[in-house]
C-alpha cells in the first residue's frame, strides 16, 4: 500500500451529515470483480442526471472543486453499508484525506486498507474550515500525518487525534496480512488450545437438511 | 476476578497475540463469504500466492444479486455482470475448497439467515463476514461484525483479524411488549432513539424482559438492524430459548457433545456488577408499531404520529437533513402516518424474512386481499429451507390467495442487485434494514416496517396501526 506521509490539496466541502456508503458507491456497481475505476461512479446518482449527464447542481461538478484531494464532511460519515467500494471509489477519484467531526466505525477502518487518512476534527473547527473553503476559491490545506496537524496557508493549523497503530499503519504502508502472517506460530497454538471452536462439526447430512421448524 | 461482559469474556477467549498499545490479533472461528464483497478478496490472496487458511471454518452463499422468479433461477443469468460474479465464486471455492451453496442448493439463502438455520453459527464464537448485518449472528451470544474486503482477505489468509477492543453499550428493554408491537419496531424504536450513530465504536449486549420473550427470530432481527444505530455488533446472552432453536441442526454438536457444549454456552453472559461504557434503557409498554419517514432508519415515528417538522429539530444540521429527507420522499411536515399510501411491499431481507415473520404476516393476510393500488406485493424467504416449512405449512397459498407473488430465496429488493427494484418516485412498505436514498432502487422512496405492518399496508394500500386489527396470535 502506498505510504501517507504529509499531503497538500484543495479542499470540496460536502456539506451533509451522515453520508452512507450507498451514496459514494450504488448497489449497482457492487457487481465488480476488481477493486479498480470506481472514481469514475462516486457519489453517482448525486453527480450525475440521467445520460450520466454531470448534475450542475452536485458540488463535485463545481469547476471551481477540479481537482481537489482533501473531502471535508460532516458528522457520521461512511455509515451504513461495509462495502469497500465506497473508500476505493473515495480513492481512485483521487481524494487522499477525509475531515470529519466523526466516522461510522467500518468505513473508517476500511479508509486505512486503502491508504486514505480520514482526520477528525472538532465540530467547531470542521464549521470553521467549511466558512473558509466556501469563502476561497481553491482553498487549500496541508495535512501532516507524523505531526498530526492540518494547516492552511493563512496560518491557522488544527491538531487531530490519531490512534498510534493506525497512524504508523499509513506512515510505513503496512500490509497487514504480511504482518499477521508473522504471527503464524501463535495462530497455530491457538487453533491447538482451542480446537472446540476451531474445529466444524457436522453430523447430519447437510445436503439432505430441510429446515423442519 | 473482575466482573466480565459478555463482550469482554469472548474476546479474551480469541486473543491470539497481543502487545500493550497495539491492536490484538483475535481469532475467527467462522468466516461467511458472498459473491458481492469477496473477488476481491481472492484476487488479492491469489495475487501474494497466499492460500485460504481454513476453508474448513468458511462457508459461501450466493444471495445478493440472485434471481429470485423460479424461472430466472433455472435459465442462464441475464445479468452479465451478476453472473461472472457468481462464476468468480464458484471458481473461488472450488479452487480453495471452500464450501458453497450456490442458488441451486436446497440450503440456499441469505447468508445472516442460513448461517444460524444449518447450526453454523454457534454461542461464544467470533463470526465475520463482508456484509454490515453481520451482527445478526449476536442474536446467539457471538460476537459477530461486518468487514471491509481487504479484511476478508486478511481472514481467508489468517484465519484471524487485527482488532482494537470496542467500547461496550447495555440496551435494556423492560417489561413487556403489547400485542402487535414486534422485535422490529423495538430496534427502531431503539434506533430513533440513540440516532444512527449512537453506537459507534460500541458493542451492544441487549437485555430486559422484553428481548429475553423474543423467540431467536426475534433476536436476530434486533441483532440485525444493531449495526443501524452505528455499533457494529450487537448480541444478547444464550439461554434455553437459544439452545432449543440450535438442538439438532446440521452443524451443531449431537448427543452428549450438545449436553457439553450447552453446559459451556451456559457461562455465556455478562456477570453481575460487570461494567458498560453506556446504558440504555426502554419501556416495551410505553412502545408502537414503528414507521420510517425519512432517508435513513433513526428518521423513526410510531405509526400514530406524523412526518415531523424540519423546524422542529434543534441542531441546523438536523434541520437540513430532514428538509432534504422530505424532498427526497415526496413528503409534506404534518402528514399523519397512517395517511400515507404505498405502491409497493415487499416482505423480506436478512431482518425479516424468517418463519415467524412470514406466519405473522400470513395470520394478518389470510382470507383477505392486497388493495387495488398496490402494484407489488413481494414475500421473499429468507433461505430455502424456510420457504420449504412455509409451504409444508401452507404460507405460501395463504400469500397467493391474497395477491401475494411468492419468490425464491435471497437479498431481493432491500438492495435491489437483483431484478427485484423499486421503480422510481414509487414508495415500498418494506421489513428490509435501510431506507438510504436509492436503496432499494434509484429515486425509490422506502418506509421500513415489521412484517405485520407491512402486511397490514398491502391489504390497506396505506399504513394502519396493526393494534386496531386481530393481532392475537401475532408474536
Amino acid at each position: 500500500m502506498e505510504p501517507f506521509n504529509t499531503h497538500t490539496g484543495m479542499v470540496m466541502p460536502l456539506d451533509r451529515v451522515n453520508v452512507d456508503t450507498d451514496q459514494m458507491v450504488p448497489k449497482q456497481f457492487l457487481k465488480a470483480l476488481t477493486r479498480k475505476g470506481f472514481g469514475r461512479i462516486l457519489f453517482y446518482d448525486w453527480r450525475y442526471l440521467p445520460g450520466e449527464k454531470p448534475n450542475p447542481e452536485f458540488v463535485l461538478n463545481f469547476p471551481r472543486y477540479e481537482g481537489a484531494s482533501v473531502l471535508l464532511a460532516r458528522h457520521n460519515f461512511g455509515c451504513g453499508s461495509s462495502r469497500e467500494h465506497a473508500p476505493w471509489g473515495v480513492k481512485d477519484y483521487g481524494f487522499r484525506v477525509i475531515i470529519a467531526p466523526s466516522y461510522a466505525d467500518i468505513f473508517y477502518n476500511n479508509c486505512f486498507k486503502n491508504g486514505i487518512l480520514p482526520a477528525s476534527l472538532s465540530e467547531e473547527q470542521v464549521e470553521e474550515l467549511f466558512q473558509r473553503t466556501e469563502k476561497e476559491e481553491g482553498y487549500m490545506l496541508t495535512v501532516n500525518l507524523p505531526n498530526q496537524t492540518i494547516a492552511d496557508r493563512h496560518g491557522l493549523m488544527f491538531r487531530f487525534d490519531l490512534a498510534p497503530s493506525r497512524k504508523e499503519v499509513l506512515l510505513q504502508g503496512l500490509d497487514d496480512i504480511g504482518t499477521s502472517l508473522q504471527h503464524e506460530p501463535d495462530i497455530t497454538a491457538y487453533e491447538k488450545t482451542h480446537a472446540a471452536t476451531a474445529t466444524m462439526y457436522e453430523a447430519v447430512d447437510v445436503q439432505n437438511y430441510t429446515d423442519g421448524r | 476476578m473482575p466482573p466480565k461482559t459478555l463482550y469482554e469474556k469472548i474476546w479474551d477467549s480469541h486473543v491470539v497475540h497481543e502487545e500493550a498499545g497495539k491492536p490484538a490479533l483475535i481469532y475467527i472461528d467462522r468466516h461467511l463469504i458472498h459473491e458481492g464483497t469477496s473477488p476481491q478478496a481472492f484476487a488479492g490472496l491469489s495475487a501474494e500466492g497466499r492460500k485460504v487458511r481454513r476453508p474448513d471454518l468458511t462457508f459461501a452463499v450466493m444471495d445478493h444479486s440472485v434471481p429470485t422468479t423460479a424461472k430466472d433461477r433455472i435459465l442462464p443469468i441475464v445479468d452479465t455482470d451478476a453472473r461472472l460474479q457468481f462464476e468468480a465464486l464458484e471458481k473461488n471455492c472450488r479452487e480453495t475448497g471452500v464450501r458453497l451453496f450456490d442458488m441451486n442448493s436446497r440450503n440456499q439463502g441469505i447468508v445472516h439467515i442460513i448461517g444460524p438455520e444449518l447450526g453454523v453459527t454457534q454461542p461464544g464464537q467470533t463470526i465475520v463476514c463482508g456484509d454490515s448485518h453481520t451482527s445478526t449472528h449476536g442474536a446467539f451470544g457471538t460476537l459477530a461484525f461486518g468487514i471491509g474486503t481487504s479484511e476478508v482477505e486478511h481472514v481467508l489468509a489468517t484465519q484471524c483479524l487485527v482488532q482494537s477492543r470496542s467500547k461496550t453499550m447495555h440496551i435494556l428493554v423492560h417489561g413487556k411488549r403489547p400485542r402487535g408491537v414486534t422485535a422490529k419496531d423495538i430496534i427502531l424504536a431503539i434506533i430513533g432513539k440513540i440516532g444512527i450513530s449512537g453506537g459507534t465504536g460500541h458493542v451492544a449486549e441487549y437485555g430486559g424482559e422484553a428481548i429475553r420473550d423474543l423467540s431467536m427470530d426475534g433476536r436476530m432481527t434486533v441483532c440485525n438492524m444493531t449495526i443501524e444505530g452505528g455499533a457494529r455488533a450487537g448480541m444478547i446472552a444464550p439461554d434455553e430459548t437459544t439452545f432449543a432453536y440450535m438442538e439438532g441442526r446440521p452443524f451443531v454438536p449431537q448427543g452428549k457433545a450438545f449436553e457439553e457444549a450447552v453446559a459451556g454456552w451456559r457461562k455465556l453472559n455478562s456477570d453481575d456488577g460487570a461494567k458498560f461504557d453506556m446504558t440504555v434503557e426502554l419501556q416495551a409498554q410505553d412502545l408502537a408499531p414503528q414507521v420510517t419517514w425519512g432517508t435513513n432508519p433513526g428518521m423513526v415515528t410510531s405509526v400514530t404520529g406524523r412526518v415531523p417538522e424540519p423546524g422542529s429539530f434543534h441542531d441546523p444540521n438536523d434541520q437540513k437533513a430532514t428538509e432534504s429527507a422530505l424532498k427526497y420522499m415526496g413528503l409534506k411536515a404534518g402528514t399523519a402516518i397512517v395517511d400515507i399510501p404505498v405502491d409497493r411491499v415487499f416482505i423480506g431481507s436478512c431482518t425479516n424474512s424468517r418463519l415467524d415473520d412470514l406466519r405473522a404476516a400470513a395470520y394478518l393476510v389470510a382470507g383477505k386481499h392486497v388493495a387495488h393500488s398496490i402494484k407489488q406485493a413481494l414475500i421473499v424467504p429468507g433461505s430455502r429451507g424456510i420457504k420449504a416449512q412455509a409451504e409444508k405449512e401452507g404460507l405460501d397459498k395463504i400469500f397467493r390467495e391474497a395477491g401475494f407473488e411468492w419468490r425464491d430465496a435471497g437479498c431481493s429488493m432491500c438492495i435491489g442487485m437483483n431484478a427485484d427494484v423499486l421503480p422510481p418516485h414509487e414508495r415500498s412498505a418494506s421489513t428490509s434494514n435501510r431506507n438510504f436514498e436509492g436503496r432499494q432502487g434509484k429515486d425509490s422512496r422506502t418506509h421500513l416496517v415489521s412484517p405485520v405492518m407491512a402486511a397490514a399496508a398491502a391489504i390497506a394500500g396505506h399504513f394502519v396501526d396493526v393494534r386496531s386489527l386481530d393481532v392475537s396470535s401475532v408474536e
